[in-house]
């Protein structure tokens, strides 16, 4: 388990890694910013963290969708989270933060909202028949899978407990190379397991909205095309020679 | 041509139940070989045309970020899908944005991404077969390119792109729209998409002249090709013949004249519009670009004003600096390019424009906005000026104006159904199914705030609308340009009007 995790991650970083930089590396050659669009830069900062933070175009679009979506995400986030306690050291500075019962608290609930989310998408994939259409198996499963890992930590969490000090030892022994064993529980194996295909399948797949989303053209762009020349390097390279006539 | 039933207007846009393939059979004709030659595309379907495809696709995703982005980063949660007005208006489910670009996105995904080479089936991925070809044929053409997708989209997917994209490789398998091309090539060969030539133009203008002359007692002059003069109109050259466009010229001279402005068309870049745009060509888009560059360097003029038309708009204002810029010979106070409404908001702000309101009285207008100039431009220096501009100068020149349903206008506005290049008898039926949002609109406005009229600030809206709305009850005559507006109400110094109304009426009915 410890070396199927450690691959994944490395498969997670570098394919995620890779992905970033061929999406930093491709010009966007023309201004397409959906308008109205912000005309400074500090105005996209701000677009970019609502859409982020907040999934504005969504909200503008359809509140059902982002009523499960959005729960679904910050309730991940949260569970993130909560889950730092098994990698974070006693000694470190960081532990107050990550081990507080706020964060450990909201962390563990969030277990349910993340779930209730989840369904809810899944039910709209099966019941809308807009979304049906458009569904490819991958789309289904990748929300099954999600509810799976959701699930099994909510059980751990609340219905049969693991031995987290031994869980802290296998985790803090992953990243010093030092193996140790997993606390025995079907639904601990379930969830890394899944856990690892998650972070497999993560730079293949429509999973990189992530990412993409940063780099999304008209979402990004400042509307100043006509106080600013806007030229890419192959445009500059291929049509720019009226410029020196 | 009525070989399709015209759908009824409801109450309410609703979403409709999903009747698969029934836009399948919607094409429009292919270009013909010496079409095609012209813009530098191969004449007819080459004989690798996959292995062509394949490469276009590559070659396009190295050059441009929003293709790649786009293609990896749909989830498929559907928030799209009821946003197209021809999903809406058909009920053809790859009408809805999100299958409309999935017909490349499989094709992307079985030949570029892992997933897609070793689990087609599961992800979705399909091989690139001639019923695909003929799919995207049919279906990327039943997208305008309006953006209204990407408003609603959580990561700015725009759907617009892809279609540019995928016609853009269909052009070069040698599968292009007759169309788009044939027009384009015309700009070239003659200076304007209608083919109009100069000698033609000179006619026309002069007649213009004339009938300005006739109603107002003023001789308001529409110069061509005069050198030295301060600003170049570049107009669509609907505006020259086509009704209500002409109209909006005809205002637009009349503010020029009234304003004391020097101004000139060009016979060689007597066409603001640029379908080069359309079938998604940086080159083809630059290069009718650059007769506007080229005709404003040989008149000499100092600035650029645009007239009334939608993607026009959008490339001058967003891509005219990209692709022929800088204009570092052009006067540097003025916006470069400017649009005609915002040089009339201009002058009605500063006062220099007498308005008689009461001419328009007669009619209740409403306002569409542009598809083009709502989400992929801007008026003014703020974000959203281009919503305020055209309502500021209706509401300046007209008495009684109404909103429709925000749901339809400003960013959420709905296509008329014929941008994008689908302004074409052969795509008739999606045109007619396509209007039905912005019909649906209108009509609830006509009935219950009791609107006679509807402006717009496009060529194409303008076409699209008479020719489409009458299939709905409309008539051609409700359509009105907005510069047709500021026409009649203008009071132009020596004119019959003015006399009129100072004789009867004393000397105040200004605003």
């Amino acid at each position: 388990m410890s070396f199927l995790l450690l691959i994944a991650l490395v498969v997670f970083i570098v394919g995620v890694g890779l992905k970033i930089k061929q999406y930093a590396q491709t010009p966007a050659p023309l201004k397409i910013p959906t308008t109205p669009a912000p005309v400074t830069q500090t105005g996209v900062v701000f677009r970019m963290a609502r859409e982020v933070v907040l999934f504005e175009s969504l909200f503008k679009s359809n509140k059902w969708i982002w009523v499960f979506g959005w729960m679904f995400h910050v309730s991940l986030l949260l569970a993130f989270f909560r889950h730092l306690r098994y990698v974070v050291s006693p000694d470190s500075f960081m532990w107050p933060l990550v081990s507080n019962v706020i964060v450990q608290s909201f962390g563990q609930y969030a277990g349910f909202a993340m779930v209730i989310g989840l369904l809810g998408l899944l039910a709209r994939r099966f019941l809308v028949e807009r979304i049906r259409y458009i569904s490819s198996p991958s789309d289904y499963l990748m929300l099954v899978m999600l509810i799976v890992i959701g699930v099994s930590g909510l059980m751990m969490s609340f219905v049969s407990h693991i031995d987290i000090v031994q869980l802290k030892m296998f985790v803090m022994g992953l990243f010093g190379f030092d193996f140790q064993n997993l606390p025995e529980s079907t639904a601990l194996i379930v969830h890394l397991l899944l856990v690892v295909v998650l972070l497999l399948i993560f730079p293949f797949s429509k999973l990189l909205h992530a990412p993409g989303v940063f780099f999304s053209p008209t979402r990004n762009q400042v509307d100043n095309p006509r106080e600013k020349r806007h030229l890419s390097a192959w445009a500059a390279e291929k049509y720019n020679d009226h410029v020196d006539k | 041509m009525a070989d399709f039933e015209t759908p009824e207007i409801k109450e309410f846009i609703g979403i409709p139940a999903l009747q698969e393939g029934s836009m399948a059979h919607s094409s429009p004709f292919i270009a013909y070989t010496d079409h095609q030659e012209a813009l530098g595309y191969p004449g007819e379907l080459v004989e690798n045309w996959q292995q062509v495809a394949l490469d276009k696709m590559d070659d396009l995703r190295s050059r441009y970020r929003s293709f790649q982005v786009f293609l990896d980063s749909c989830v498929k949660c559907g928030a799209c899908t009821d946003k197209c007005h021809y999903f809406l208006g058909t009920s053809d489910p790859k009408n809805m944005p999100v299958a409309r670009q999935d017909l490349l996105r499989k094709v992307y995904r079985r030949y570029f991404t892992f997933a897609g080479k070793y689990f087609p089936k599961l992800v979705g991925a399909e091989d690139l077969t001639e019923a695909v070809l003929d799919d995207w044929y049919s279906y990327f053409h039943q997208c305008s390119q309006c953006r209204r997708c990407s408003v609603f989209c959580p990561y700015g997917i725009d759907t617009a792109e892809i279609s540019m994209a995928a016609r853009e490789i269909m052009d070069a398998v040698g599968k292009g729209q007759k169309y788009c091309n044939e027009i384009i090539g015309k700009v070239f060969t003659v200076g304007n998409n209608l083919g109009l030539p100069g000698k033609a133009l000179a006619n026309v203008l002069e007649g213009l002249e004339e009938d300005v002359e006739d109603d107002t007692g003023v001789a308001v002059k529409f110069p061509l090709d005069v050198k030295g003069a301060d600003i170049l109109l570049v107009t669509p050259s609907a505006d020259f013949f086509a009704e209500p466009h002409i109209d909006g010229l005809i205002g637009y001279a009349k503010v020029f004249h009234e304003t004391g402005a020097s101004w000139t068309l060009s016979t060689t870049a007597s066409e603001a519009g640029n379908f080069g745009m359309f079938i998604g060509s940086y080159e083809n888009m630059r290069r009718v670009s650059m007769r506007i560059r080229d005709a404003a360097k040989e008149l000499g003029v100092k600035r650029i004003i645009f007239g009334e038309c939608g993607h026009a708009w959008r490339i001058a204002y967003s891509f005219l600096n990209t692709l022929v810029g800088p204009f570092d010979f052009l006067d540097q106070s003025y916006p470069i390019p400017q649009h005609i409404l915002e040089y009339t908001w201009g002058e009605l702000e500063k006062g220099t424009l007498r308005i008689n309101k009461e001419e328009n009285d007669h009619m209740t207008l409403t306002f569409h906005d542009s598809c083009n100039v709502a989400r992929g431009s801007r008026m003014g220096d703020y974000p959203g000026g281009q919503f305020d501009y055209p309502r500021n100068v209706i509401k300046a020149v007209c008495n009684n104006y109404v909103d429709m349903d925000p749901k339809t206008t400003k960013e959420a506005t709905f296509c008329c159904g014929g941008g994008g290049g689908l302004l074409t008898d052969d795509l008739m039926e999606i045109r007619v199914k396509g209007v039905l949002p912005r019909a649906t609109a209108l009509k609830s406005v006509v009935e219950n705030e009791g609107v006679t009229h509807m402006a717009a600030i496009c060529a194409i809206c303008k076409s699209q609308f008479t020719k489409t709305l009458p299939y709905y009850g409309f008539t051609m005559d409700q359509i009105v340009s907005v510069h047709q507006l500021v026409s009649e109400a203008l009071v132009m110094k020596g004119s019959e009007q003015e006399a009129e109304l100072d004789g009867t009426d004393g000397d105040d009915t200004e605003e």
